[in-house]
């Protein structure tokens, strides 16, 4: 087991290298952010000063040496827009994020598990076959699309719920959550739903495909021909059975929904870090976009971790420490 | 535990809802406010909030006029020396007396501010000596005569004298330090996400009508349009062309709009030799740049139908351009009528300069900066290559685009520029002076035009105190740049747009500024 997470963490230190390498080098050459933060009106000297002042005038080999330093402490940098740590910058936008993919993932397993269950167990009933259509629908509708569509039905036609934005917060052991309470949670809702469509679709089609495949297995007969309750089957045999690889999928999507919420961030006008990336992609601010995608990165590699240990305990078969 | 904290919160929730009446303004925000120093980053969605809280010593009425602020009027006294006469009786928002000490201490800060992506110390280092005779005298010597000094102080916004020399841009954003003389006092500030206001119930000047004003940031343009016909944002700026039309008809809201200041055209490579995105139509590069010849820059400006961009692809959001400017701004030229379309003029005079078949050449353009960048450029492709230039369109973000411009790659660009000064030597000195930084001019004139002629004019202008004859100049140098050598191809202005429910009335600014304080009730 030791050996296992000593690994790990020495192939993550070498997957940070390669990412930081890769994003700095690669906005490099995209442009000069002196070009795009400084006023068109000011002169040449004003240029000098700032790319002086945010260290840009070094060879870019010294800049990447500067930053690897400062990492290897954990200051991943000076944000050249907000003028503050990078890191800080993009924690300070994280909780909204963070609630706005744990609420989708919690609609789309909620709602998908069952709903694929069902499907998977009746796979010719009408209900299953609308809720396959329905999960084709989820899988192929653009996310900025059915944003725009909540929109426009939701706030602007009916008035239910706020079009855009993210509602008034309360602390929360020191984060400030927005989703804890209704006033907030009504602003939370339609992203969150657009964000869960996908993964609600996917987890519907995993979870069928599983309980179909499972259910012709053996110890699925064996157990009913021992006289067990459906119930018991179902919910003991069966659905165990069936969550190693949705633990897997889980896992990665909530990574995938933490990092890709850009779309659905900037149609609802969430202030969420996949907002601020993008922002900051615009405006070449360096630092920002590193410490992203080296955050983001490191979050896959974590998740995996957990997965992974997720699965021995899931499935007595794995055995972590024998992984040469 | 946290359920009482979240009952509590929803309960004064519930109460600030039923007092949020019809004193409350909320404003979407086109784009992010990244940080609420005045003196961090001169960047229009920082300085449009800032406006709100601070105050400058000349401010701009809705066509940029200056109109007097913190400095109740100011007169030029000698050729280098300037005299403002401050506003007696200003209180900051903690209560405290503003004096001429204040002014001073601000522009000591604005070259000192740690970390600063794009200070405002082009606009105070022509200022040589600051001095303030009495508490309400202010006393300015520059180095040079320089007569956009008035100019140059709308971007100077003051904060107090006992912060300055200390204060830290952080406390800004935490709100600690956000300490004006304006309209509005701080409130609430979430990175990324809104600015809260409150009005200034003891402000110097007339009250501002909404109580509360909250900017939210709305970068997404449908997603804006949205929240307004939504009902939850009261006004909108940057409205998409594409909903204008819809929304003229929407008898919830209404929308209000300005020509703005900022100049959409076209620069060439008139100054290397052979220039890299221009062929013969078979592919061969040509012996030298057709860019040079005055008769082929010509043909380019006949060879555009400006009318039909600006009906058709700017959907009525811009105005056709002769010149650099509007005709009300100061400095224009009355001589400069956007020419018309001629196709035949423009193949006659691509053949007497000696391209009877025409050449090719690759148009760039920034594809997310300017309003519809990208299809006006194709545009523009499909008009050039009937006049016989062969046109391919590289369109690209503006990150890419201004880097390549700024390195010189290209031979001939699709560009923009906003006359911040509110007149014409912002766009004569930067596109079109020779590029020199003693001077300071020729900044963004990458197509490196060179006129001495044009310099000339230009540089004597910005020495001459008298209004009315540096207009005069400026304007003479518009004609010969413009009318004569065609340094550039204007094509038009931008008219910017702002969307507000029905009950809200916004006067258009020039300067695309959105300012909570002159939104009035409407019918």
């Amino acid at each position: 087991m030791t050996v296992f997470i000593l690994r790990r963490l020495l192939q993550t230190a070498l997957v940070l290298l390669i990412t930081s390498l890769l994003v700095f080098f690669g906005l490099y050459v995209i442009g000069n952010p002196v070009d795009i933060l400084v006023n068109p009106v000011a002169d040449e000297i004003e240029r000098a000063r700032a790319a002086a002042a945010l260290g840009l005038d070094k060879p870019v080999v010294e800049q990447y040496g500067v930053f690897l330093k400062g990492a290897v402490t954990g200051e991943l940098g000076t944000s050249f827009v907000f003028g503050r740590p990078a890191m800080d910058v993009i924690l300070e936008r994280m909780p909204a994020t963070m609630e706005l993919a744990f609420l989708a993932m919690v609609i789309a397993v909620t709602l998908g598990v069952p709903l694929g269950m069902y499907a998977g167990l009746k796979p010719d009933s009408w209900l299953a076959r609308s809720i396959m259509a329905g999960s084709i629908i989820g899988f192929s509708l653009p996310t900025f699309w059915v944003g725009l569509l909540l929109i426009l039905v939701f706030a602007v036609q009916l008035g239910w719920l706020p079009s855009t934005g993210r509602g008034p917060t309360v602390d929360f052991l020191g984060l400030k959550l927005s989703i804890l309470h209704w006033e907030g949670l009504k602003y939370a809702l339609l992203p969150a739903v657009n964000l869960a469509l996908f993964k609600l679709s996917l987890i519907i089609r995993l979870t069928r495909a599983q309980v179909r495949e499972q259910s012709l297995l053996d110890y699925i007969k064996f157990a009913r021909a021992k006289g067990l309750g459906r119930r018991r089957v179902i919910g003991v045999h069966l659905f165990k059975n069936i969550l190693i690889p949705l633990v897997t999928v889980i896992g990665l999507e909530l990574g995938s929904v933490i990092a890709f919420a850009v779309v659905t961030e900037t149609i609802f006008a969430w202030p969420g870090m996949g907002k601020l990336v993008i922002d900051s992609i615009f405006q070449l601010d360096r630092p920002v976009v590193v410490a992203y995608l080296l955050m983001i990165v490191f979050m896959f590699i974590l998740i995996n971790l957990v997965v992974d240990l997720l699965y021995s305990a899931l499935d007595p078969r794995v055995r972590l420490a024998e992984q040469k | 535990m946290f359920f009482r904290i979240a009952r509590a919160a929803t309960l004064a929730l519930a109460l600030a809802a039923t007092q949020a009446a019809a004193q409350d303004l909320v404003i979407g925000l086109s784009t992010p406010v990244t940080s609420l120093d005045p003196h961090f980053h001169n960047l229009t969605p920082n300085n449009n909030v800032a406006d709100h809280v601070f105050e400058k010593l000349i401010g701009k009425d809705a066509k940029e006029a200056l109109k007097p602020l913190l400095a109740e009027s100011w007169k030029a006294v000698g050729e280098t020396t300037w005299e403002f006469k401050l506003r007696k009786g200003v209180k900051w928002h903690d209560g405290s007396e503003f004096t001429a000490e204040d002014v001073i201490a601000s522009v000591k800060r604005i070259p000192n501010v740690p970390n600063s992506p794009a200070s405002f110390a082009t606009y105070t280092r022509p200022i040589k000596d600051i001095s303030a005779p009495d508490k309400h005298t202010l006393r300015i010597v520059t180095e040079r005569p320089h007569p956009l000094l008035p100019n140059d102080m709308v971007a100077v916004r003051i904060v107090p004298a006992k912060l300055a020399p200390t204060v830290k841009t952080e406390e800004f954003n935490s709100g600690k330090a956000m300490i004006g003389t304006g309209p509005y006092r701080y409130r609430e500030y979430v990175a990324g996400d809104r600015v809260v206001l409150e009005r200034n119930e003891a402000y110097w000047g007339a009250k501002p009508h909404w109580k509360t004003v909250r900017m939210r940031m709305i970068t997404n343009a449908p997603a804006r349009v949205a929240a307004l016909l939504a009902g939850d944002v009261q006004m909108i700026e940057a409205v998409p062309t594409a909903d204008i039309a819809r929304l003229e008809k929407d008898a919830r809201v209404t929308v209000a709009s300005s020509v703005s200041n900022r100049l959409i055209y076209m620069h060439m490579d008139s100054d290397r030799a052979v220039t890299p995105f221009v062929t013969g139509k078979d592919g061969k590069p040509l012996e030298k740049n057709p860019f040079k010849d005055v008769r082929v820059r010509k043909a380019v400006s006949l060879a555009l139908d400006r009318s039909a961009i600006v009906s058709r692809i700017m959907e009525g959001q811009a105005q056709a351009a002769g010149q650099l400017l509007p005709d009300f701004f100061p400095g224009t030229s009355k001589k400069l009528p956007p020419p018309k379309q001629d196709l035949e003029a423009a193949r006659r005079l691509l053949a007497e300069a000696g391209y009877p078949n025409g050449f090719a050449v690759t148009l760039q353009s920034p594809n997310n900066r300017y309003i519809n960048d990208e299809k006006v450029a194709q545009a523009i492709a499909g008009m050039l290559t009937r006049a016989g230039i062969d046109t391919r369109l590289e369109a690209m973000p503006s990150n890419v685009f201004f880097s390549r411009a700024g390195k010189l790659e290209f031979s001939f660009f699709l560009a923009g520029w906003g006359a911040e000064t509110g007149e014409t030597s912002s766009p004569l000195r930067a596109l079109i002076g020779s590029f020199n930084t003693a001077t300071g001019m020729g900044q963004a004139n990458r197509g490196r035009f060179s006129d001495a002629g044009v310099d000339a004019l230009i540089l004597s202008a910005m020495t001459n105190i008298d209004d009315t004859k540096r207009n005069l100049m400026l304007a003479a140098a518009s004609d010969k740049a413009l009318g004569e050598l065609q340094a550039i191809i204007p094509v038009h202005y931008e008219v910017s747009s702002w969307g507000l429910r029905k009950g809200f009335a916004y006067t258009g600014r020039a300067d695309q500024y959105t300012y909570a304080f002159e939104v009035r009730p409407g019918k």
